[in-house]
């Protein structure tokens, strides 16, 4: 039996504007993207009928972060369509993707939209960066798992994910200086990106002199919030043959979480979650990490990449500090070119698809000035902290 | 003596409430097993090693070391003031721990592995568990 990631590729991408104030709403942006990648599918909306997002309207953290819900997106669109999905349980954001793949493979729909939106840097408005609860909106009290850091003033995952980095930085000695690479690396690919929000040069000493957020973090280990939505359309794999561009395939997903699903309690707060996700992809496909072209892997703090970097093996467990060191290995013409758009961190938050969205330009060769030669494998990792999924994209 | 800081409180429901309110008499408290004695936290109803549905809970010695910390500077609820938000394993059960404050010492002094112990910051019914450096 055919694995189920071989019944299904993207076959179309598409993203609106990205800027760090659009003043547009979430549903303007995400038609745009919607319908350039319905475009670029070779398809039309009437040939749409599915439909995916990650998480979603409704949730508790605002429609700002939460982008809009299906209902409205379908609505809008006049879509009709026989399967549909939203919800932020899963395998980080890839859960709507890996969602679509599922009702593909298993039949229930031929060509799904699925898409991310976020208008954050509007939602925040003219002040600083807010943290959950800290404004006194929840002066009545936290419950749920949120009880157990919000009440201690660790307000953001900044702090969450801080404590996760300094874990780190004990046991395996890693260093600001080594970090600060991951930035620094993100901002010299976004120079290449003309939709990068953050272009100008940063050096070692710029990330090393920024203002401190919450220890070992600086203000250049937290990303961009941006505005912003994309869009892939994923497709029954035997539409690749009409499109006019390659198309990009599954190889692998890795879904799985075996630890504690919590921030605190997880065994090993070095790794958290990747460790899982990435496990899980190397045992459904005979492709090593050597074999990969590209890593897109997720920035939302610097340490973050780290973390995926060693989770999925492109160097051992504990050794991402001496392996980002100085930079070349993850450049673009390094052994593993890493976050070859900027990453959130200069690119702009798009929150998990961006890195997809480039993975796929990476795969099809229009990747214009930062096009990694000859990229036939990207690795694509979403996620933080208890939160985590992977997967392996290929030009078809 | 600086002034409290901004807290968000827990929202207390029946399985929460022994968790947030037990400092009342000074001491932290676990939901355990009274099958095999493991600590489960946060609460449930079944314990995950053995199974038994019989879960109460009981005092713990309030010590432990440092598993992680951050000095936290930014300023989110208002207060200028850095502070540390640590993961505290307790002493009672390998990888039963709580984030929390550490107060009570210079945030540089703070180190990962230090012995901490229990103090409580009472706010109305609320006893929010912070530790501080164990005295040499």
């Amino acid at each position: 039996m055919t694995d189920f990631e071989r019944r299904s590729i993207i076959s179309g991408i598409g993203q609106s504007a990205i800027g760090r104030r659009l003043n547009r709403t979430g549903i303007d942006l995400t038609i745009e993207a919607a319908l350039e990648a319905v475009a670029d599918a070779g398809l039309t909306l009437a040939d749409i009928d599915g439909i995916a997002t990650y998480p979603g309207g409704g949730g508790p953290a605002g429609p700002d972060f939460s982008g809009p819900g299906t209902p409205e997106v379908q609505d809008c669109l006049r879509l009709q369509v026989n399967w549909h999905t939203g919800g932020i349980e899963g395998p980080a954001q890839l859960a709507a993707i890996v969602n679509a793949m599922l009702a593909v493979g298993a039949g229930l729909a031929n060509h799904v939209l699925v898409y991310r939106t976020v208008t954050e840097a509007t939602g925040q408005g003219a002040g600083g960066r807010k943290g959950i609860g800290s404004g006194g909106d929840m002066a009545s009290g936290i419950g749920g798992s949120m009880q157990w850091t919000i009440p201690f003033r660790a307000y953001s995952a900044a702090n969450w994910l801080a404590l996760n980095a300094q874990r780190h930085f004990h046991t395996y000695g890693t260093t600001r200086e080594q970090l600060g690479m991951i930035a620094v690396n993100a901002r010299r690919n976004a120079a290449l990106n003309p939709k990068a929000v953050y272009r100008d040069p940063m050096s070692l000493d710029d990330y090393l002199a920024a203002r401190m957020i919450s220890t070992p973090f600086g203000l250049f280990d937290c990303d961009a919030p941006v505005d912003g939505s994309t869009a892939i359309i994923v497709s029954r794999a035997d539409h690749a043959s009409g499109l006019d561009h390659p198309a990009v395939g599954f190889e692998a997903v890795g879904t799985a979480l075996r630890g504690r699903p919590s921030w605190d309690q997880f065994d090993d707060l070095t790794t958290m979650a990747a460790r899982d996700a990435a496990d899980h992809l190397w045992t459904r496909t005979d492709l090593r990490p050597a074999d990969v072209d590209v890593a897109e892997l997720y920035d939302g703090f610097s340490f973050l990449a780290l973390t995926w970097l060693e989770s999925l093996g492109f160097c051992a467990k504990g050794e991402g500090g001496p392996f980002i060191e100085g930079g070349e290995r993850i450049a673009l013409d390094g052994e593993i070119p890493l976050n070859t758009h900027g990453g959130q961190l200069s690119g702009g938050r798009l929150h998990g698809f961006g890195f997809v969205h480039e993975a796929c330009l990476q795969l099809r060769g229009e990747a214009g000035e930062r096009q990694v030669a000859g990229a036939e494998v990207a690795a694509v990792a979403n996620g933080g902290g208890p939160i985590a999924g992977a997967m392996l994209l290929t030009k078809c | 003596m600086a002034e409290a800081p901004f807290r968000v409180p827990p929202a207390l429901d029946e399985t929460n409430e022994f968790f947030w309110t037990s400092g009342a008499d000074g001491r932290l408290r676990f939901a355990r097993c009274q099958g095999c004695g493991y600590y489960l936290h946060p609460l449930s109803p079944r314990c995950p090693r053995c199974g038994d549905s019989d879960v109460e809970p009981e005092p713990v010695s309030g010590r432990g070391v440092v598993h992680s910390f951050t000095i936290n500077h930014q300023s989110w609820d208002g207060s200028p003031e850095p502070y540390v938000i640590a993961i505290v394993e307790l002493d009672e059960q390998p990888g039963l721990r709580l984030t929390t404050n550490i107060i009570d010492v210079a945030p540089d002094d703070v180190a990962i592995d230090q012995e901490v112990e229990v103090a409580f910051e009472q706010r109305d019914t609320i006893f929010w568990p912070l530790f501080k450096p164990v005295a040499p």
